[in-house]
């Protein structure tokens, strides 16, 4: 087996044990990367110096004795949204083309703290607004297992160098799907958790009570490996939950037996769900019961309405935290001649910020608009409330919620129209809508593409999440299955 | 008169706490330009606001003294707009869910009672500086952007401009002795922006409303207020065209000049701030507030009155300033002369403080010396005048009135034999005046008392002088 092919749990215990250096384990990968890269597409930022530094450290470190974490010389690859100091941070934006960033986000500084070298930031849709990762205002990236076809979004960049083996772990972020749904269609494991439970401090927000941050790996362990780093209290962020982080790896092998499951009828037998991806989760749900769990058909009678809702509080709050690109203080400027500061601020936006971007700010400030927030906000977030009560009626009766993660498998370039594109998301976007936890996990193929099945758990209960997933995977061999680059 | 003024005040006060609104950043004036910033409130990409503690109790404590409720819970509210010295284009404020709300002020003005209504008292963010360069390039300072502001907004109780001018006063005490702002105006801790228009009180139309902007000092919002009524009275009575719009005060005019006109209202697209939670004080840390409190400038006034017997006017002055009340409170304890204490920080100190332009906190005679001084003239070692002597020589030299008075050896001459040469001395070289008292002339004491003393310097006890020379004149 190829060194990239380790997971990164393996990586771990051969570091550990002093079997390969972490230097090794950054060449590996950097090799591996200039041999797929260019037909995956996955960074628009390379790292390599400071990572092969980091790495000599990180052995330097290892040789004195000093105490380093479990993943300690493992390799991550960051969505080009999180802040990285002196690094580009672009959100894959023109606007923010040549910002570098003076300050690390939290979970950078965690990983930074875990000796975790960073490989590269990787593509996304435009401030992490899309489905496919074809809103980046600088490339296309691939999906490994059909190159011809998109690898999901909108942190399509970070799934792709997972299941490229370009690295053995990468961090996202979830809005409405942006980390699951590009899990589930690159065949890998991706996570959102509970809102609140890993900090937002220097994530560039889209929607602010939406976002959250997230591991990808490509196995079950691998995700709590890293979830473990980044999880936790922050008090720079005022939506942190200040709760203790259990020991997520520890319960990993408890078995989900007895456990009850709720299967989501409007997103297993509604609309829009394509029968292949309808028949692998079905089968996924009978391997469940078969390791224990009951499971049985549960309603979400407003599940329905979380696209409506998801598509009036995202672009409303993105409307207003994307107003501080300006060109005033960093990012593009325009180089046209202005009339005033207003002819300035217009003509930088205009420039600057690609069409879907565009849409979501006019969209998001039409709803705002004295005379239509009432109708619109305002009774979004009515439903978001109700949206949010269906799923505390199911906690009631159910430990974890199951659906697809996505209505379909990987689509080909320019296949879907912005409304198809848009519901792309209809199986993910009530997690966050509701605030609760959010897993994929890889179930099968149909047509040689993934199938991702979504294992929702209520709010910070990530360790059943991973459990129920680690009891799914082992069961299972899809994990195991690697696109042939 | 059927058309009556109707004034609203709106007042944004940044607060004395150590930090910023968001962040750690410390909260200075006149700070070198961006010296005091940092990703929060620069709003770079990412970074996020962490509410300040401090600031949320100092709004607590001006609610309560303001008779305010305190919100069970309440919110943060995004204002959204594009101005440079605006780091993230959106201001975080308060809207529909304000931290205290509902309460009243007392007090007198044009000799009345005046009850004015508050609607609300909020917490939000300052904004950076904009200066324009004569070159046609602006430049921003951000050190003042998420500087923690509160904003005090009345009902439009108001009706004349001394009421507004009184309620500033009043207020800006308030502010001092709850110690949450300085309240100079002149620095821009405390802006004031008033709402004019005229109610007819008989058919009950209404004038629209104007804001005044530019006003840098209590007297400006008086006189701009007072501006502002007469000319929308001139425009009732003339039939002029008015309009809803926002007015400057030309303080070297003396008059409101149109800034812009609202045809609608400014949309700010308010909605809630995702970043906060919803702000939810513990009843017990607002009651730990309220038990807290000072004693407030009304209270303190009428105490004054009460335990030291000083008139309405003497307790008016001295607790206008919390410092002060504090410096005549350690005088009066000192030596029980309450109306003399009164006397000499009204007075002499105040005088002193004026003349070197000094705060009462830097004066650097200290309570117990100056109580020292008037207990020294309350037991008769010296005049008053003698005390105007002795006064600037002891902050000058930072000794006791009793250390200063025996070093010049300005003691009162109380003994009647030192005083006997000099009193000869009176009668002979005053034949006039001595004649003329003794055909009744009883003012012309005067001249021989005034002899004895410029030639004894002020010390002679001048009860004893007059007492020897009615003894030697057979009186």
């Amino acid at each position: 087996m190829q060194l990239h092919e380790l997971t990164a749990y393996e990586l771990s215990k051969k570091l550990a044990a002093g079997e390969i250096s972490a230097r090794e384990v950054v060449a590996g990968y950097y090799e591996r990367i200039q041999a797929v890269e260019d037909r995956v597409q996955a960074f628009v930022c390379q790292t390599r110096e400071l990572a092969e530094k980091k790495a000599a450290e990180i052995d330097e470190k290892r040789a004195a004795g000093e105490p380093l974490g479990p993943l300690a010389g493992v390799p991550i690859a960051v969505k080009d949204l999180l802040c990285t100091k002196g690094l580009p941070t672009t959100c894959c934006s023109k606007i923010l083309e040549d910002f570098r960033p003076p300050y690390d986000a939290t979970v950078i500084e965690r990983c930074h703290q875990a000796h975790m070298p960073i490989v590269g930031k990787t593509n996304m849709d435009e401030f992490a607004m899309g489905s496919s990762t074809e809103n980046s205002a600088f490339q296309v990236t691939r999906n490994p297992w059909d190159l011809e076809t998109v690898p999901g979004g909108s942190s399509g960049g970070s799934a792709a160098a997972v299941a490229a083996c370009e690295a053995p772990l990468a961090l996202g972020s979830d809005t409405g799907g942006s980390i699951r749904q590009p899990a589930a269609l690159c065949g890998i494991v991706g996570m959102k958790p509970t809102y609140g439970r890993v900090s937002r401090y220097g994530l560039i927000a889209y929607a602010s009570s939406l976002d959250q941050i997230g591991p990808f790996a490509r196995t079950v362990t691998d995700c709590a490996l890293l979830l473990q780093v980044i999880a936790g209290h922050d008090p720079r962020d005022a939506t942190s939950a200040d709760l203790p982080v259990p020991d997520y790896v520890a319960t990993l092998d408890a078995g989900i037996e007895g456990l009850k499951i709720g299967v989501i009828r409007e997103l297993v037998y509604g609309q829009g769900i394509h029968p292949g991806v309808k028949a692998r989760v079905l089968e996924a749900i009978d391997t469940l019961q078969n390791l224990g769990a009951e499971c049985e058909e549960v309603s979400l009678p407003n599940i329905d309405y979380s696209m409506p809702v998801y598509y009036i509080i995202a672009p409303a709050e993105c409307s207003s935290n994307l107003a501080r690109f300006d060109g005033v203080r960093y990012g593009h400027r325009t180089n046209r001649s202005v009339s005033d500061i207003y002819d300035l601020f217009a003509k930088t936006r205009g420039e600057g910020f690609g069409e879907e971007v565009r849409l979501r700010i006019m969209l998001g400030t039409y709803a705002l608009s004295t005379g239509y927030y009432d109708a619109y906000y305002l009774k979004a977030l009515k439903v978001r409330t109700l949206i949010k009560k269906d799923f505390d009626t199911a906690w009631e009766k159910y430990d974890l919620l199951v659906c697809p993660t996505s209505p379909t498998t990987a689509w080909k370039f320019g296949e879907f129209d912005q409304l198809a594109l848009k519901l792309a998301d209809i199986c993910t976007i009530p997690v966050n809508i509701a605030g609760v936890a959010g897993l994929s996990v890889p179930c099968g193929f149909d047509d040689g593409k993934p199938v991702g099945l979504q294992l929702i758990g209520k709010p910070f209960s990530e360790d059943l999440l991973l459990r129920a997933a680690y009891a799914y995977e082992q069961a299972t061999d899809w994990h195991k299955q690697r696109p042939a680059l | 008169m059927a058309w009556q003024p109707c004034i609203g005040l709106e007042v944004h006060v940044e607060l004395a706490t150590e930090s910023k609104m968001f962040c750690g950043c410390r909260n200075e004036f006149a700070a070198p330009p961006n010296s005091l910033c940092c990703p929060v409130c620069l709003g770079l990409p990412g970074s996020l606001p962490v509410p300040n503690r401090k600031a949320v109790e100092y709004v607590i404590r001006t609610g309560l003294a303001l008779n305010c409720q305190v919100a069970e819970t309440c919110r943060f509210a995004r204002k959204n707009y594009f101005y440079p010295d605006l780091a993230k284009n959106f201001q975080i404020s308060q809207y529909d869910e304000p931290l205290t709300y509902g309460g009243y002020i007392e007090f007198v003005a044009d000799g009345e009672p005046v009850r004015i209504r508050i609607r609300r008292a909020h917490l939000e963010e300052d904004t950076g500086k904009n200066i324009h360069l004569p070159d046609g390039r602006s430049l921003v300072d951000y050190n003042r952007c998420g500087v923690p502001l509160m904003e005090i907004v009345t009902e439009p109780d108001f009706t004349t401009a001394e009421q507004c001018r009184v309620y500033l006063l009043e207020l800006r005490s308030l502010l001092r002795y709850l110690e949450v702002s300085e309240a100079n105006m002149e620095e821009g801790q405390l802006r004031a922006e008033p709402t004019v228009n005229l109610i007819n009180s008989q058919t009950g139309q209404r004038t629209p409303k104007v804001e005044i902007k530019n006003l840098a000092s209590i007297k400006a919002v008086h006189d701009a207020v007072q501006y502002e009524i007469n000319r929308q009275l001139h425009a009732v009575e003339h039939g002029e065209e008015m309009f809803q719009e926002t007015r400057r005060w030309n303080q070297q005019r003396g008059i409101t000049t149109v800034m812009r006109r609202k045809e609608t209202a400014d949309d700010y697209m308010y909605f809630p701030e995702p970043d906060l939670p919803p702000l939810s004080p513990d009843p017990q840390w607002v009651a730990q507030i309220r038990a807290s409190l000072p004693e407030l400038p009304q209270q303190r006034r009428a105490r004054f009155i009460s335990q030291y017997g000083l008139p309405q006017y003497d307790a008016e002055v001295l607790t206008a300033s919390k410092s002060t009340a504090d410096y005549f409170e350690a005088v009066a304890a000192a030596c029980a002369d309450a109306k003399a204490a009164s006397n000499w920080v009204m007075g002499d100190v105040q005088a002193y403080l004026n003349e070197h332009n000094l705060d009462i906190t830097s004066f650097p005679l200290e309570p117990q010396r100056l109580a020292g001084l008037i207990n020294l003239i309350n037991e008769g070692v010296i005049s008053s005048k003698i005390a105007k002597q002795v006064f600037p020589e002891m902050i000058a030299t930072s000794r006791t009135a009793e250390q200063v008075v025996e070093e010049k050896g300005l003691k009162q001459i109380d003994d009647a034999g030192q005083l006997e040469a000099v009193i000869q001395e009176a009668i002979a070289a005053n034949p006039k005046a001595v004649e003329d008292f003794k055909n009744g002339k009883q003012k012309a004491l005067g001249a021989l008392v005034g002899f004895v003393m410029r030639q004894t310097k002020g010390q002679a006890n001048p009860q004893l002088v007059n007492q020897m020379l009615r003894q030697k004149l057979g009186a």
